[in-house]
This record gives structure tokens, C-alpha cells and sequence, in this order.
């Protein structure tokens, strides 16, 4: 069963703002999806989880300077910017 | 059109017109097939190409670009409004290499919203036609891809699988398709959906078209932490395989009807016995429950505020983020960040995401122990024909279409999409999965069968 407070929960979690309409189908949708992942409670053997195919291990460089992005080219895509920063929304509410 | 048809055309009157050519069949295409046209580029490399100025294996040959492959300075989009005014100030690591070697990029293909579907139709610039039917989806997320190529509207094209998404709409479109091993391409500049499961690979019209491809983009990247740092080259080799068909992989009744045909031809050549593997009856949701995982996190980044859409006013941090993505992300997207924030929340991580893992392992079991006594297994790619634009508006549906692909993307192995014919006009695509790295022998096994079909 998922519930709307699940729903809207979810959302929340995930920062994005829903309307009630959606809120309804996304609702309808999810249980029909959860229900279908439940077939996961079937399998009982217990075995290490995979989190990566390849054993691979950590790539280190030097420590040393490298090239990067200029600051023009770094804030070239940012809508909101001043004095060479980004410029984000207020953080403490 | 094969890269020889190609050649030919620029042998007999020059790049620029054949481009120019080609950019025409493009603008009046129905296909829908790019979200950007590279013209003015494509034209200059053309006129450098004719002067002699080009050189490299991929030396005129005009490309499709997947548009969840960062470009340095042409609009990158994902098929998404979160990215519609995105421009890369850095190329990826493959188009580095397609640069290297010549390669003109004729444009910017259509794909579902960040890889996110199986059809293209969740592309925020619409949906990709079949070019053999154009009620039909293309199938997805690679859908501009295949069809560019499909339609003369591209030579090659790259595009992205994280369960299906290159060898699904190669299959709905007749050409050629490859997710190589995991590692075997780098992944940087790849605008990411689910890292551990996603690879980027080479669509064309034949073999030996796909295999060049992939030997300009599988290599050696320090950007990536997931390379293998391992080449490609391909060998030509004929030898007899061990061939499994594999019991739980299918199909509706025209797709067996075919696929058993492919498989009597086979058998003329090649060892087949039936192979079992239990635990795909699980891989499906194991799939979509670690893609929608990793893809709430990834997505997580996209908030308005360093690049992508943004809203006119900044407010609270809360109201603003949430804002920003209910505007710039479509419903499907919307339903896997949620659904993997649901999987990763308190309560459910044991439940979904660790489950999901394990079933992973087991996957991986199965192969291993198939991989023991055969080189290569076979499967339907798709179980059904292209379906109707607009059949699959059940997210569930939808996501069932790829119970044949998703197995191999928790595995990481290789798998290839060959076209195999034609059931009502609409084309079919064997799948052929291979052992880790062993590309070679996939492509010299879908060369041999593209021999017998095209003697057939």
C-alpha cells in the first residue's frame, strides 16, 4: 500500500513540489510498481551485494596543479551570478 | 548506409555536397530524430575534409551524437527543459577521440529525458518516428540514434545503454548496436542516470562499421575511475561457438516465430543448447530499483542554480530546488527520482536497494556458470515489434519492454542488437550476450550471421 503521506514524503525528499492531481497518480502508479518490486521478498538466498561489476580500486593522481575551468567558463551556464559567484537562493530560512 | 556507400559518394562529388545532402534529408526528415543540427560545423569540416585537412579513421564520416554526451560548446540537452539552455565547455572523453580521428559531428540526437524510457517518447522535444513505420516509436533512450542511421540521416552514431537504450531501439530500427563491457569506455563527460550500470556505445549499419567505431572510443581515460584502461581492436576470426539460448529470455509469438528461424540457421554452423538462469526472474526489478537509486542521487544535482533552468526568482533554498525541478523535469524522470528516493529512504534501503544488490550478485552468478559452456548466449532483443506511439503509458508496461536487456547491465558483460528480418514489415533484433571483454567474439559472430542473412 502506498499512501498519499508517502507520496507527498517522497516528493519532499526528493525536492521537487507536487500537485495534489499528480500527487493522486503518482500514487496509483508507485503502489503498482512497488507491488512489483516486492517480488524481491521471494529470494532468500543471503550472498554479498554487488555495488560494482569490475574490481576496480581507487584512481589517485599527483598532487600537483592541473588545468581547470576558467572562472568565466565555470559560471558560463549560470543564470544567476554576481561578481564572479554563483548566486543561490537565501539557505537559512 | 554503410561507411563504404559513404566513401563512395564523397569519391564521386566531394564531402561538402554529400553533407549538404544529408543535412537536406535531415531538415525534411518526419523522424524527429535530432534535438540539434550541427550544420555550419559540419559544412566547415566537410570543406576541410575536401581540401585534404581531415585525417584519421573516422575522416569525413558525419556522426550522431547521443545529447547526453557533453559537447564542448553545442547545446547539451538530455532530451530535457532542466538542460534546454545547457552549452558544455568541455567534450567528453569520446568526442575527443571522435575528433582525433576525423570524425565530422552532423548533430545532436533525440533521446528519451535523460535516458529515462524505451520508446523516446519522454524526450521533452518529442517523439522519436520509426523509420519503417511512422506511427511507431523508434525505441529509446537512443531512439535519434538508431534512427539517424536508419535513415541515411547519420553514418554512425553513439549512443548511451543503461539497460536496453542502444540495443532496444537498434532492434525497433534495423541497425546495428553494441554496450560494450562495463569500463571499456570511458564515461567522462557522460551526463550520468546510473553510473554503475551505464556504458557508451557505437550504433551503425554493419559490422565492421561498428567495430571501427569502437575501436576510435574504447580506451584507456584517467577521468573515468571505472575504465578498464583496456583497447579494442578488432580481429577477424571463424570458428565454431558454443551457442546457449537462454530458457527465461522471450518474446510475443511473430518475435519467436522469427527468432526460432534465426536459430535453426544457426545451428548450421554452431553448437546451440537451451541454458537456464533462475535468477532473471528477479533482474527486472533489481534493475529498476538500482537505476532509480543512483539516478535520485545523480539528479540530485540539478538545481538551478550553476547551470540548467532556472526560475526568474530566487527564493528559499526548499521552495526554490523544489520549484526548479517540478518545472525542468518530466513525469518520468519525476517517478525514478522519486521511486529511488523511496528505495534509499529509512525503513526501505534493507528491503529494496541491498535486496536489489544481492540479486545482482546472483545475476552475475548465472552468467559466470552459463559462461562456462557456452562463448556466446541468445535472446530476442526485444520481446515485441516497435509498439504505437502512445501504447506504453503505463510506467510498469513501459518498463517490462526491457526484461531481455537489464540482465546484462547488472551483469556489466557486453551485448550486441543484429537485425535478423522482418515480421509485418517492422524489423527484429537478436540479442547476443558475451563473456567480459569479449567483444571480438560477439562482432565476428554478428558478422557471420549478417553474412547468412544477407546471402538469405
Amino acid at each position: 500500500m502506498v499512501s498519499i503521506r508517502d507520496v507527498y514524503h517522497t516528493a519532499e525528499l526528493a525536492k521537487i513540489e507536487i500537485t495534489e492531481e499528480q500527487a493522486e497518480k503518482f500514487r496509483k502508479e508507485f503502489e503498482k510498481i512497488i507491488d512489483y518490486f516486492n517480488i524481491l521478498d521471494e529470494v532468500e538466498e543471503d550472498v554479498e551485494p554487488t555495488f560494482h561489476v569490475l574490481p576496480i580500486t581507487n584512481v589517485f593522481r599527483d598532487d600537483v596543479e592541473g588545468e581547470c575551468l576558467s572562472q568565466e567558463e565555470a559560471l558560463s551556464n549560470a543564470t544567476h551570478k554576481e561578481e564572479g559567484y554563483f548566486r543561490g537562493p537565501r539557505v537559512v530560512e | 548506409m554503410r561507411i563504404a556507400d559513404w566513401k563512395e559518394k564523397v569519391e564521386s562529388y566531394g564531402c561538402y555536397d554529400a553533407i549538404s545532402e544529408m543535412l537536406e534529408r535531415i531538415e525534411k526528415s518526419k523522424l524527429n530524430a535530432y534535438i540539434t543540427v550541427c550544420r555550419d560545423e559540419a559544412l566547415k569540416m566537410a570543406e576541410r575534409y575536401d581540401r585534404g585537412e581531415l585525417e584519421g579513421k573516422l575522416a569525413g564520416i558525419p556522426v550522431a551524437v547521443k545529447d547526453n554526451i557533453s559537447t564542448k560548446g553545442i547545446l547539451t540537452t538530455c532530451a530535457s527543459k532542466m538542460l534546454s539552455n545547457y552549452t558544455p565547455v568541455f567534450d567528453a572523453h569520446v568526442i575527443e577521440r571522435l575528433k582525433a580521428e576525423g570524425a565530422i559531428i552532423i548533430g545532436k540526437a533525440n533521446m528519451d529525458e535523460f535516458g529515462m524510457g524505451t520508446t523516446t517518447e519522454t524526450s521533452y522535444y518529442g517523439a522519436v518516428r520509426n523509420p519503417y513505420d511512422l506511427e511507431r516509436v523508434a525505441g529509446g533512450s537512443s531512439g535519434g540514434s538508431a534512427a539517424a542511421i536508419a535513415a541515411d540521416e547519420a553514418v554512425l552514431s553513439l549512443g548511451s545503454d543503461t539497460g536496453g537504450s542502444i540495443r532496444c531501439p537498434a532492434s525497433f530500427c534495423g541497425v546495428y548496436g553494441l554496450k560494450p563491457t562495463y569500463g571499456l569506455v570511458s564515461r567522462y563527460g557522460l551526463i550520468p542516470y546510473a553510473n554503475s550500470l551505464e556504458q557508451i556505445g557505437p550504433m551503425a549499419d554493419s559490422i565492421d562499421d561498428l567495430a571501427l567505431l569502437l575501436e576510435v572510443i574504447a580506451g584507456k581515460d584517467r577521468r573515468d575511475s571505472t575504465n578498464a584502461g583496456r583497447d579494442f581492436k578488432f580481429v577477424p576470426e571463424d570458428r565454431k561457438l558454443r551457442v546457449g539460448v537462454i530458457a527465461e529470455m522471450g518474446g510475443n509469438e511473430e518475435v519467436m516465430r522469427r527468432f526460432s528461424e534465426v536459430v535453426e540457421v544457426i545451428k548450421e554452423r554452431h553448437e546451440v543448447k537451451e541454458v537456464s538462469m533462475p535468477s532473471l526472474k528477479y533482474a527486472l526489478a533489481a534493475y529498476y530499483i538500482i537505476a532509480m537509486s543512483e539516478a535520485s542521487s545523480n539528479l540530485a544535482r540539478y538545481d538551478g542554480v550553476r547551470y540548467g533552468f532556472a526560475l526568474e526568482r530566487l527564493d528559499s533554498w526548499r521552495r526554490y530546488f523544489s520549484k526548479v525541478r517540478a518545472e525542468g523535469f518530466g513525469d518520468e524522470v519525476k517517478r525514478r527520482i522519486m521511486l529511488g528516493s523511496y528505495a534509499l529512504s529509512a525503513g526501505y534501503y534493507g528491503k529494496y536497494y541491498l535486496k536489489a544488490l544481492k540479486v545482482r550478485t546472483l545475476v552475475i552468478r548465472d552468467f559466470r556458470k552459463a559462461f562456462e559452456e557456452c562463448d556466446v548466449l541468445l535472446s530476442p532483443t526485444m520481446p515485441s515489434l516497435p509498439f504505437k506511439i502512445g501504447e506504453l503509458a503505463d510506467p510498469l508496461t513501459m518498463y517490462k519492454a526491457d526484461v531481455n536487456t537489464v540482465p546484462v547491465n547488472l551483469a556489466g558483460v557486453p551485448a550486441l542488437s543484429v537485425p535478423v528480418g522482418f515480421e509485418r514489415g517492422l524489423p527484429v533484433g537478436l540479442q547476443v550476450i558475451g563473456n567480459y571483454f569479449s567483444e571480438n567474439t560477439l562482432l565476428n559472430f554478428g558478422k557471420w550471421l549478417a553474412g547468412r542473412f544477407e546471402e538469405n
